[in-house]
């Protein structure tokens, strides 16, 4: 789960971690207002979950607060790779000398948490680390002990950072990695975290993401989430315990299985159809998960056809094809269904089908080449 | 031969009494798996398909000599569940549990090394012996004897391949599941590793999907470490970036974890990569055959 750079910014504050003042405006008189309030330069920043920000225009430089209401009214309902743009944070403006990078991820391969930090900051992390790799410190927390302090200190040290400025940055790196792992997070990283003239540290950008199976033990973190963000039918889909994600295409997909799921998406281009979806319906795919699916899938207008792929398994096919007709009963779905089914007493399950008027086929690539056919 | 378990595995399920637990356990008994003994806290004296339970692991260790675990307990309770596993002297525990939080699986994973021991998953459809012990959640009967070792990300996926195997007269050693979570105890570099050392197993599939770079990792590893035939399949050419389809370490983040990055990475290691499920039993005839 993502949230906007001014809620990471709060939580970074109350581990202790010295952030930039701002505020949030949602119209362009509050922006003013808060720029007036704070009395120096100010960023107006869009609020979208969406990196780019600054490329698309979407964060502005006001030297007064009447430029600062001139920024928030060009920000303001911008629209940045889909996310239209309903906040801006006004934030205090800094006297930047030096700009570091500094983040928390989860290193996969090594199974470990991993602090990443870089003199480079301000700029796009995954550039840094494709082109000049060498310019990232890294540092690997102790699964079972966390981090240590003097691996912190080290990762100053190795930035090449004046010695009466260590102990800031590595308290800074401390406190990143305890809300890190306190919130169940997934990336907690201040991009750019910067040095000012006077010699102060202040984290100018805050980002976090969080662990939706941890999301049970943080109920506050749940209550930040921005619904305007999310797509409504993934948002319904989640309440029913369905995997959605929307796509482009025409072809609506319900499949069993995550991976098998991703397989059929595959198989629909292959055969030179567009998936308009990923839906995983889970295990047994009965007659409330298969209706509860139709409504995810017909709900988008751009759906020409749909394609069922259930690979029966332990669960017999007459009964998932009963659950699919009695599903239709339920859902009235005006485009052309086609429907894969194997497994146990999958022929009977087809026979079924077949009966309802429905296509109903034995392998996957027939039932995809069929569905595009059909759209 | 075979891999991780056979005729020999004596098993235990934690969480035996559950809604999941006991209807696997009847299944796996049907199957002929030698399940030994179920715990659930509090269910001691209880039976399910003939199996004693018992209230702690110690205890069901003590009476029935188990050394193989299977776990179908809630995300919530599996990680201590694995702990009492691995500290009772498990060698090898099978977590099928879906949503365990990253940060457990974490401390989980350092843990279970600590001890020596080996997990399967978390998020996996489990491990298959054919004809000899079915630990898990897939369906049995799709399966044959034969010289084939598969691992893979996925479960439905990991069927669908498998049938297309069976059907084409191409049987199994071992099929296992490694799981969809973004930590696992068990990568496709163990398991190719297993495979590799097995005399039994002739050729090897592996089944991969979007998120990580276990994939570009077993590729490093086959072109330096195995001599059987590989043949791959990578679920997702389809999937957009950002966005988790469905198990949690599938997403494509930063630019990396592409299917076209994993699938040029097993080609350049020589694996022969198919574009359909379907396509995997010619592959691996060609492979063999080379």
């Amino acid at each position: 789960m993502d949230i906007h750079e001014y809620q990471a910014a709060e939580i970074f504050g109350r581990y202790g971690i010295p952030v930039n003042p701002g505020e949030v405006a949602e119209t362009p008189a509050q922006a003013e207002e808060i720029a007036a309030k704070f009395g120096t330069l100010v960023a107006v920043k869009s609020q979208v979950h969406t990196g780019g920000r600054g490329k698309a225009g979407g964060i502005r430089i006001a030297k007064t607060p009447e430029a600062a209401r001139e920024a928030a009214e060009a920000i303001l309902g911008m629209d940045i790779k889909g996310h239209v743009v309903n906040k801006v944070l006004i934030a205090r403006g800094a006297d930047i000398a030096r700009e570091f990078y500094l983040g928390v991820v989860l290193d996969r391969p090594r199974r470990q948490i991993t602090i990443m930090a870089s003199a480079e900051g301000g700029v796009d992390i995954e550039e840094v680390a494709r082109e000049r790799p060498e310019k990232i410190v890294r540092a690997l927390a102790d699964p079972e002990l966390g981090l240590h302090p003097w691996q912190a200190r080290q990762v100053a040290f190795q930035l090449g950072l004046a010695p009466e400025l260590i102990n800031g940055f590595a308290s800074i790196v401390m406190k990143l990695y305890d809300a890190y792992v306190k919130e169940d997070a997934t990336l907690a990283e201040i991009n750019p975290l910067v040095l000012t003239s006077s010699g102060e540290w202040i984290a100018l950008d805050s980002k976090m993401s969080f662990d939706d199976n941890a999301l049970f033990r943080h109920p506050g973190i749940e209550q930040l989430r921005d619904l305007a963000e999310e797509n409504a039918t993934e948002l319904e889909a989640r309440h029913s315990g369905i995997s959605f994600v929307k796509l482009d295409g025409d072809i609506g997909c319900i499949v069993n299985g995550a991976g098998l799921a991703m397989a059929t998406m595959d198989a629909v281009k292959l055969h030179g159809g567009e998936p308009a979806n990923f839906l995983d319906v889970g295990g047994g795919a009965s007659a409330e998960q298969v209706a509860k699916a139709f409504r995810l899938v017909t709900a988008d207008p751009s759906v020409r056809a749909i394609l069922i792929n259930i690979f029966g398994g332990i669960t017999r096919g007459d009964v998932v094809a009963e659950g699919i007709t009695t599903a239709l009963g339920q859902v009235d779905v005006k485009v052309p269904i086609v429907v894969r089914l194997s497994g146990t007493n999958a022929e009977e399950g087809r026979q079924l089908l077949a009966e309802a008027g429905l296509t109903a086929v034995d392998s996957m690539d027939d039932a995809a080449a069929a569905v595009v056919r059909a759209a | 031969m075979s891999i991780l378990v056979d005729r020999n595995t004596r098993l235990l399920v934690q969480g035996i009494t559950g809604r999941e637990g006991s209807f696997h356990t009847t299944q796996m008994v049907e199957y002929g798996t030698n399940v030994v003994a179920g715990v659930t806290p509090g269910g001691k004296g209880k039976e399910v398909a003939g199996v004693p339970v018992f209230d702690t692991v110690a205890e069901a260790v003590a009476a029935t000599q188990p050394n193989v675990s299977i776990i179908y307990v809630p995300a919530r309770f599996a990680p201590d569940a694995i702990y009492e596993a691995v500290d009772n002297g498990i060698p090898f525990v099978i977590c099928i549990t879906e949503g365990i939080p990253v940060a457990d699986m974490v401390a989980v994973y350092a843990h279970v090394r600590e001890k020596g021991a080996r997990l399967l998953g978390p998020n996996c459809p489990g491990i298959i012996t054919p004809g000899q012990a079915k630990v898990g959640i897939m369906p049995g009967f799709i399966h044959m004897p034969g010289p084939i070792g598969l691992v893979s990300r996925s479960g439905t996926l990991t069927y669908e391949v498998v049938d297309a195997l069976t059907k084409a007269g191409l049987g199994q050693t071992t099929a296992i599941g490694i799981g969809g979570d973004p930590i696992i105890g068990t990568s496709f570099v163990d398991a190719l590793a297993l495979f590799e050392a097995d005399p039994e197993t002739k050729a090897i599939v592996m089944i991969g999907e979007i998120g990580g770079t276990d994939e570009e990792d077993a590729a490093r590893f086959i072109s330096e470490r195995v001599t059987k035939p590989v043949v791959g399949f990578i679920a997702g050419r389809t999937a957009p970036p950002g966005k988790r389809m469905g198990h949690a370490g599938a997403i494509i983040s930063g630019g990396a974890g592409t299917a076209a990055e994993k699938i040029a990475a097993l080609e350049a290691a020589g694996v022969p990569v198919a574009d359909r499920p379907s396509a995997v039993p010619a592959l691996i005839r060609a492979a063999m055959a080379r």
